[in-house]
């Protein structure tokens, strides 16, 4: 197990340095901040000033050995555009972020695997039908579409809820619904798939030889089983939501990790830009952990 | 009172699918009653298990259908019961063990508590059923019970499991035991250990017991009365051994006559003059563990070669070692003085057509994709300088009639045939290659009697044909008898006898071939009943 982890951790350790190198000379590449913090009328001293002030005047690789030599001290450096440190301003937002994956996720995994049980138990039945509408729904309408007509029909139509923002449980209705169509659908899928094979399974009927009753087999014998493949995807939908939701981050004006991303990105604020890779990296590389754990947890064969 | 125990009366069970209707079973009739042991016996598709499918409640409706019949259990009819009530009988009145105890324990529980959850889910308190598991792993001869409570199915060995699931079968002491197959996957001695068991625990309980089997080898030990099946049919019912003496159907005797293991043996040939292959020193380790210990083996130009051993003893990994499917460790392979482990990988791309492997299962060695023509002239299109390509039609259709088959099966593909069909088609593409050797690893294990005796026919004409050697690898005794020339028997990766075929059969040496004999199974009940006894008087006087 420990040999395991620590194989885990040097592999993304070094994608990591990898992505931050390829990251850091990239993101310079869409041109100078200067013009975008100062006034277009600002003095030719002036932007001199402010390059000097940030560095941006020495060579890229002096610039970037001096943020390899802050980060082996822990220092992500200065946001641009808050004046205060990145990783601060990163671990607000994931910290909203992170709420919203775990209501979503929490939502969509329960009700998949209920739905997605029961539609299994009997191919063809009122869950299976319901199983296939939503999960059709769910793959083929875009999330920015949903947004925009969730808001339009809920917030400026019936003005039921807010449009953004994150004040009370009301905020969080519209970004969760709609984050939660895509993963539900899909994991729906699954849990509906692997159950079918798991209950046609030998030990599905020496379970019915024994008399047990039908909604036990279903979720002490079939699920555990069933569990396996679709925990690798409700890992993967959860590992995407952290990445940042950011068309639903953005359309709602939630300020989680996506919309973080995208603002920096246009501001050309590379610090947070390379502070938010690490965070999700740090986020999918625990998540990926906690995955492995799960397998090994469910099923006594897998050991690491 | 009923006048059985369990009584199936003009049973009819369809089948819809898109291929149209099957009738699965045909006015099907039979009864159990306590203490007996009743055996259906027929081959695959007999259906020979629907019955007992029916009886557990087990058949999924649709695509299944009861047509017709009454199942009385103590005289009430179980098709007229509500849901519940068939469930509350399952299990606890009736009990049911299958053929793949691996696949048909949770592999994700706990064995005890699997026990334990048949006795609970009859309304048994945890804890009793907990205690009640124990003494049952105990009884059924698991060691140490306490730490298989806590175990998962894989930490078991084949036999073991099926205990296991004997164990968990009688946790609520069933009026009925259901066995479908119950030592078809298991080794001949951990077989008759499990029968053993079986016979134990019917006479402990007086329970009936209801036997689903192809084997005559399991009726002849087990069986009180049989019933046989053909095609959906009962084509003949009574005493077991009265059956076996003189069987009415015709269906029957040729079941009988099938039968391997009661053939002539050949004598012992000449063995002088330079071998076909040879194999010296081979060693196979995976991981830690010791596949072969160093093998030696010798094979004539026409002779077959079996190999006979029970699960792990090594015997698939030297065919494949042979072969170099998987690299030994060490040890040499000289065909023609030239060592196959060491020879460039051109040099020997050469020599495989000389060489060439028959599966276990021909549902998986052929390729479902590929038309019969494509799969048996893949060997000129690998090995372009066999044949010509105008004369492939030709020959596949001679080959297809070699084995058997007829040449306007070429263009059909492998899921249109039968099992057997399918091993022939394996054997015609072996014989594409025009090969000096064969390797058979279990070649005929997995197909029915009847279809056994015909493929063994067909090696054997086409080994006096060609003159090809056969490398036999194999766990079914009669089989090797009424086949092999020599035979080398194999335990834990180590040669233990080798001889001529007579000399094992007639006059093993050492104990474990002669362990492996007594427990392989005559199909003769008289012969089953004196082995019997034998092996009871011989327990009674070993010390305890």
């Amino acid at each position: 197990m420990r040999s395991f982890l620590g194989k885990r951790a040097i592999a993304s350790g070094v994608s990591l340095l990898g992505l931050i190198v390829l990251v850091f000379f990239l993101s310079r590449l869409t041109g100078d901040p200067t013009n975008l913090y100062l006034p277009l009328d600002a003095s030719t001293e002036a932007r001199e000033q402010f390059r000097e002030m940030h560095g941006f005047n020495d060579p890229l690789i002096v610039q970037f050995g001096r943020y390899v030599a802050d980060l082996a001290q822990l220092n992500f450096g200065q946001s641009l555009r808050q004046a205060r440190p990145a990783m601060e301003v990163v671990i607000e937002a994931f910290g909203w972020t992170l709420c919203l994956a775990a209501v979503t996720m929490t939502i969509v995994t329960v009700s998949a695997i209920v739905i997605g049980s029961l539609a299994a138990f009997r191919v063809g039945g009122i869950f299976d039908r319901m199983a296939t509408f939503f999960s059709l729904v769910g793959a083929s309408a875009p999330d920015f579409w949903l947004a925009i007509v969730a808001i339009v029909i809920f917030a400026v139509n019936l003005h039921w809820l807010p449009t953004s923002g994150t004040g009370s449980v009301a905020h969080w209705i519209l970004p969760v619904s709609v984050l939660f169509i895509r993963p539900f659908g899909l994991i729906l899928q699954v849990v509906r798939g692997s159950m079918i094979n798991v209950l046609s399974s030998a030990y599905v009927k020496t379970a019915r030889a024994k008399g047990v009753r039908s909604r036990s087999i279903i979720f002490v014998h079939g699920l555990r089983n069933a569990m396996l493949p679709v925990i690798t995807v409700i890992g993967d939908q959860a590992a995407s939501i952290l990445n940042g939701a950011v068309v639903v981050e953005t359309v709602f004006g939630f300020p989680g990790i996506g919309k973080l991303m995208i603002d920096s990105i246009l501001l050309r604020d590379f610090t947070v830009v390379l502070a938010v890779i690490m965070v999700s990296a740090l986020a999918i590389f625990i998540m990926n952990l906690l995955i492995d754990l799960a397998y090994a947890m469910l099923d006594p064969r897998i050991r690491y | 009172m009923a006048d059985h125990l369990l009584e199936v009366k003009d049973l009819s069970v369809e089948f819809h699918t898109a291929a149209g209707t099957v009738k699965a079973v045909q006015n099907v009739s039979w009864h159990l009653d306590r203490g007996e042991t009743l055996a259906i016996l027929g081959e695959s598709g007999s259906g020979k298990s629907v019955s007992a499918s029916a009886v557990m409640n087990l058949i999924d409706m649709p695509p299944g259908k009861i047509t017709s019949g009454t199942i009385l259990l103590d005289g009430r009819d179980m098709l007229k019961m509500t849901p519940e009530e068939r469930r509350a009988i399952n299990g606890a009145k009736i009990a049911m063990i299958f053929q793949d105890p691996l696949a048909h324990l949770n592999p994700v529980y706990q064995v005890g508590w699997q026990i334990a959850e048949m006795m609970t889910t009859h309304g048994e308190s945890a804890e009793n059923a907990k205690s009640r598991a124990r003494d049952l792993l105990k009884r059924v001869g698991i060691p140490d019970p306490d730490a298989a409570m806590r175990k998962y199915p894989f930490q078991f060995s084949g036999g073991q499991r099926q205990r296991l699931m004997i164990a968990m079968a009688l946790a609520c002491k069933p009026d009925i035991l259901i066995a479908d197959e119950p030592t078809t996957a298991l080794d001949v001695t951990i077989q008759a250990q499990v029968l053993a068991l079986l016979d134990e625990l019917q006479q402990e309980t007086g329970m009936g017991m209801l036997l689903i089997t192809h084997d005559l080898g399991v009726v002849a030990e087990i069986a009180d009365r049989v019933v046989v099946m053909n095609a959906g049919n009962i084509v003949e019912t009574g005493d077991a051994a009265e059956v076996y003496r003189n069987p009415k159907h015709a269906y029957t005797r040729k079941l009988i006559d099938a039968a391997p293991g009661k053939g002539e043996m050949p004598d012992e040939r000449d063995r002088s003059g330079a071998p076909l292959l040879r194999a010296v020193g081979l060693e196979k380790n995976y991981g830690a563990f010791q596949a072969l210990k160093g093998v030696d083996l010798t094979i004539m130009p026409g002779e077959t070669v079996a190999v006979v051993g029970e699960s792990g003893s090594g015997k698939s990994t030297l065919a494949r070692a042979i072969l170099r499917l998987d690299d030994p460790d060490s040890g040499k392979v000289l065909y023609n003085d030239r060592d196959l482990l060491t020879i460039s990988d051109k040099e020997l791309f050469g020599l495989r057509r000389d060489l060439q492997m028959v599966f276990q299962d021909p549902t998986q060695s052929l390729n479902p994709r590929m038309t019969v023509f494509q799969l048996i002239s893949e060997a000129w299109v690998i090995h372009p300088s066999i044949l010509p390509k105008p004369q492939w039609k030709e020959r596949v259709a001679e080959l297809l009639v070699k084995v058997g088959l007829r040449p306007e099966m070429a263009s059909r593909y492998p899921h249109q045939f039968s099992g057997g069909q399918r091993q022939r088609i394996a054997i015609a593409r072996a014989l594409a290659m025009e090969p000096k050797l064969i390797v058979c690893d279990e070649a005929v294990s997995a197909l029915d009697v009847s279809i056994q005796a015909q493929v063994i026919e067909l090696l054997d004409g086409l080994r006096r044909e060609f003159g090809l050697s056969y490398l036999f690898i194999a766990h079914d005794l009669p089989v090797v008898r009424d086949f092999a020339d020599r035979v080398i028997v194999m335990r834990a990766g180590e040669i233990v006898e080798e001889g001529p075929v007579r000399q094992i059969f007639e006059a093993p040496r050492q104990p474990y071939t002669q362990a492996l004999l007594a427990a392989s199974l005559d199909p003769d009940p008289v012969v089953q009943a004196a082995r019997r006894d034998a092996r009871q008087q011989q327990k009674g006087l070993m010390p305890a």
